[in-house]
């Protein structure tokens, strides 16, 4: 299986590089489009300053490359937000897959620190909270048990909307994890995450395509 | 909801930890990489790495060991030790470090916090801060303890916050080493006064001075060392007794 790693000017790359090493399998690190284009899964990873990093995307056209990839995508942090319609880091209009804009977090209480920084658990994203303890996670995040902790580090947010999957609680509930046709989005580090993330990895690794 | 963290603290010389451990299951008890893993495997949150070591030729295996915590850990981890400039953080995070730790550096010259943040942003930005209480007043020491700066912890502590850091590591020294528990009164004022997570370092003695310093400290997470390396703390028993005591914990 062909992996590739969008390569631009996000900090933190080499973390989800790593993570894939350590389950066998080793990634393509590459911004050229045709590579792009030829491989079987495309992670679009990263940390980073969104209006900087969509002036880098869009400066190689990489904004177009993205958004035309039909295999699956996952994209990881600021990658989820990128994805997003608009973000209020630095104002910017971002690729649009997802029907959500980006926000910042407004602390509430004193307890509520910027940014979320930390451990913190994923519930499957639905409307009737009843269902959402007993419903089953998306094949992203199949096989993790009930609440599990996954790592996060964020100023910015998504808020909860059709394309949601799971659903995290800091200050209110945003979207932790995110999905729509082949696009696929984690607001946490997978490959931070431990045992769990190492499984969500895996489990994008072995999406069934066949049945999107 | 976010959990607290628990952090065991490694410092290394010369490429290997310096406090002995009690791990018999090590391969090599004093290789840095092999112990970190074992501590994420047990459910440490985050792992920080202290370069305690002076010369160049340390610096460069303390380089090199980063690298292969990147590529071998899968959690979060902290280096420390000997940053005073920016290219050290540089090199250090492109070593593959999560976070990297300032003390000395920062009270000398507090602009390099600042440097930090707009080059690389807070959350990289730990802030250590080594304290020595003396009657009512806390003062700021530096180079590990050895030098005292006349500097209040409070004072120093909400400029920190303010240039932009993104956490900071408190040490009591009164603390420190004596294991009868952290310094919960002067943690609590911290996290009453700042806007940023606070981490509390010196003092671990029992797993009871875990629960009170999360309960009466309000800190976000506990840093320990040699209760940990000594094996008289075991990581996944100190969970579960804090998830009992209802302490928000990742198990």
């Amino acid at each position: 299986m062909k992996v590739a790693v969008v390569k631009y000017n996000a900090g933190n790359i080499f973390s989800v590089v790593h993570a894939l090493q350590r389950m066998g399998v080793e990634p393509l690190l590459t911004d050229s489009p045709r590579e792009l284009f030829s491989a079987d899964r495309v992670i679009f990873p990263g940390q980073g300053e969104a209006s900087n990093a969509m002036h880098y995307l869009r400066q190689r056209g990489l904004d177009q490359v993205i958004v035309s990839l039909r295999q699956p995508v996952l994209g990881i942090c600021i990658g989820q937000q990128l994805l997003c319609r608009h973000s209020e880091e630095g104002d910017v209009d971002c690729l649009g897959v997802f029907d959500a804009d980006v926000k910042r977090f407004v602390p509430l209480r004193h307890e509520d620190k910027i940014p979320h920084m930390g451990w913190n658990t994923l519930t499957p994203a639905l409307s009737n909270a009843e269902e959402a303890t007993s419903a089953p996670f998306p094949p992203l995040l199949k096989g993790l048990g009930k609440a599990p902790f996954v790592y996060f580090v964020h100023s910015y947010y998504v808020p909860v909307c059709k394309d949601t999957a799971a659903v995290t609680e800091y200050i209110h509930p945003f979207s932790s994890a995110m999905h729509k046709d082949n696009f696929y989005a984690t607001q946490f580090h997978p490959e931070k995450s431990g045992a769990v993330g190492q499984q969500i990895l895996h489990n994008f690794l072995t999406i069934d395509t066949s049945i999107r | 909801m976010l959990a607290k963290r628990i952090i065991p603290c490694l410092d290394v010389k010369d490429g290997q930890t310096v406090k002995g451990t009690n791990f018999l299951q090590l391969r090599q008890a004093g290789d840095p990489v092999e112990l970190g893993k074992l501590y994420s495997q047990q459910g440490a949150d985050e792992l920080v790495f202290l370069d305690i070591t002076a010369s160049h030729e340390g610096r460069k295996t303390f380089a090199d060991m980063v690298q292969k915590v990147a590529a071998e850990i899968d959690i979060p981890f902290t280096v420390g030790g000997g940053i005073s400039e920016l290219a050290d953080v540089e090199r250090m995070l492109s070593a593959g470090a999560d976070k990297i730790s300032i003390n000395s550096a920062a009270l000398r010259r507090p602009q390099l916090i600042d440097e930090i943040v707009s080059h690389f942003g807070s959350q990289v930005c730990v802030v250590a801060i080594d304290a020595q209480q003396d009657g009512e007043d806390w003062t700021c020491y530096l180079n590990g303890g050895r030098i005292p700066t006349g500097r209040d912890l409070f004072s120093w502590a909400r400029e920190v916050n303010d240039r932009g850091a993104g956490e900071i590591l408190f040490t009591s020294m009164n603390h420190d080493g004596v294991k009868q528990g952290f310094a919960c009164e002067a943690l609590n004022r911290l996290a009453a006064e700042l806007t940023i997570p606070v981490i509390a370092s010196g003092g671990a003695g029992c797993m009871e001075d875990f629960r009170d310093v999360f309960a009466r400290g309000n800190v976000d997470a506990a840093l320990a060392a040699s209760v940990f390396h000594f094996g008289q703390i075991s990581i996944p028993e100190l969970k579960a007794y804090l998830k009992k005591e209802n302490i928000n914990v990742r198990l």
